[in-house]
């Protein structure tokens, strides 16, 4: 474990960030004067949230919302990817309806999803997948065609069968690749099931934030943008904590 | 370890490469050579002049589009165990830990697991590295991956050692050790070996044969008999015979690169 040694320099940019907050909001400087300050953010966040179900229900339905789509983006994308750096075939026919696909922001599906999708759930979680399954796609895709050539020839020449070359070298080798998906994924899910939920959801995190806005109480809505926060910093943890599980030869001295 | 095995011939072999909108680059061209066993065989040429590619067709990764080559009178088509590439850069698997990648040849082939397990702590005992079998690649220095690398061959019994540059991006000292290493490997068993390099001193302080390849087309021009007494040890660097075979494969290396600037006007 590496000893924790406090940064100085962080800690007192941040005292000064929240600072500046506080003092921006007692004298009014323009444009801050309409917002609470910390003091009050941490109050009603005490008072108003932290004890109540309803606050830890929105956690957990967002977090499952974004575990679903993660997973399912994860399940299709890895062997989609795989296929595609496999198969020149494959590639010839699918790369280009994938590439199509592929340029269209996750929120302009939001739409026709809500159309398609018997549920408000079902559609929230097919976005939420729809921002991670192209990106952990490519990377496994771009992880195949980068596997160095030294390593399939090394396996034939000792004899290794096709299905053996599979999987205890091509499998691993883009393991790395997967775990760059993963990092980039979480990050998007996390974007995208918020702004899923502000313009079709009751529920979730990004619905509590919206609502602050709704009922013209910014408190509410600063309370929300730190709770997302917090929630996107812990899932980035977890994703970390995995990859460090998937790569154990990476992180080895 | 056999003698006599690992006889690898080669007449008339060429292999060029398609270049986008330019004409084919030919690698190697009228390339013949005849890597006799239970002798050090040195292939030495400037960098660019067709030495990987000769390694990559010895070894079966590649196929010449003209002529042939054989081990033991049989052509080469694929990868084998009986001719086995050390390649520039490492290709030790990083996800496996050492003794999983020296054991992958024996458990490809359906050795048991446990009996590969007690050749490959033979092996690593033997290579100074038992220490480290639990260990990953990337936390081992570039001259026990090389090590490590000999092992993972070695343990197939190969009838024929192929090292393309194997030391290259080593430093000086390890180098030097490095090629002391594998001259006493050599000595003690006479395993057949083509060894790649571009460096004048490591080829002579190796080799049985050098042949001497030319610039790009590459072939062999010429083939200096290194009659330096074994066992060998760096002290034979100071010899006056050494400066002889030196002058005289400095002589056929310019001679391959004149003939390159002939071609090109």
């Amino acid at each position: 474990m590496k000893k924790f040694r406090l940064n100085w320099r962080g800690l007192i940019a941040i005292i000064t960030f929240f600072a500046l907050w506080h003092f921006g909001v007692v004298y009014e400087v323009s444009g801050l004067s309409q917002l609470p300050g910390p003091t009050e953010v941490i109050i009603v966040w005490f008072n108003e949230f932290l004890f109540t179900a309803d606050y830890w229900e929105s956690w957990f339905i967002s977090f499952e919302r974004v575990l679903w789509g993660f997973v399912i983006a994860q399940i299709l994308g890895i062997p989609l990817g795989l296929f595609l750096g496999a198969s020149n075939l494959f590639r010839s026919i699918v790369y280009p309806v994938f590439e199509m696909m592929r340029p269209i922001p996750p929120l302009a599906w939001v739409p026709l999803s809500i159309l398609f999708w018997p549920t408000n759930e079902a559609s929230i979680i097919f976005i939420t997948f729809i921002g991670a399954f192209f990106i952990i796609t490519i990377n496994v895709y771009e992880g195949v065609q980068s596997i160095k050539k030294e390593h399939i020839w090394l396996a034939q020449s000792l004899g290794a069968s096709r299905y053996r070359i599979f999987y205890t070298i091509m499998l691993p080798a883009v393991i790395p690749a997967v775990a760059v998906g993963m990092s980039l994924g979480i990050a998007v899910t996390w974007n995208v099931v918020i702004a899923a939920e502000m313009i079709a959801s009751d529920s979730g995190l990004g619905r509590l934030t919206w609502e602050g806005y709704v009922s013209s109480t910014p408190t509410v809505v600063i309370v929300g943008m730190i709770s997302i926060g917090m929630a996107g910093y812990i899932s980035t943890l977890l994703v970390d904590f995995l990859e460090k599980k998937m790569m154990p030869w990476k992180y080895r001295r | 370890m056999t003698h006599d095995e690992g006889d690898l011939f080669g007449v008339n072999v060429g292999k060029s490469f398609a270049q986008k909108n330019m004409a084919p680059k030919v690698v190697l061209d009228s390339c013949d050579f005849h890597f006799k066993p239970s002798l050090l065989n040195v292939v030495m040429g400037t960098s660019g002049c067709g030495k990987s590619t000769l390694a990559n067709i010895l070894a079966g990764y590649q196929t010449p589009d003209i002529g042939k080559v054989t081990i033991d009178g049989e052509q080469i088509t694929k990868p084998g165990s009986d001719r086995l590439l050390l390649f520039q850069e490492t290709a030790l698997w990083p996800w496996m830990t050492i003794e999983s990648n020296v054991i992958f040849g024996p458990v490809s082939k359906g050795l048991d697991r446990k009996e590969a397990k007690e050749d490959a702590h033979l092996l690593l005992t033997r290579f100074g590295l038992e220490d480290f079998k639990q260990k990953y690649p990337n936390q081992l220095s570039g001259g026990m991956m090389r090590r490590a690398e000999l092992a993972q061959a070695l343990i197939n019994r190969p009838k024929v050692m192929i090292l393309d540059e194997p030391f290259r991006g080593l430093d000086v000292m390890t180098r030097e050790l490095m090629q002391e290493y594998y001259i006493k490997l050599f000595e003690e068993t006479k395993l057949s070996t083509v060894f790649i390099t571009a460096e004048l001193d490591e080829a002579l302080f190796l080799a049985d044969k050098i042949f001497i390849m030319s610039d790009s087309p590459g072939r062999i021009i010429n083939i200096i008999d290194v009659d330096l007494p074994r066992p060998r040890d760096i002290s034979c660097m100071t010899t006056k015979k050494y400066a002889e075979l030196e002058q005289l494969a400095l002589d056929s290396l310019y001679a391959g690169q004149s003939e390159l600037t002939k071609n090109n006007i």
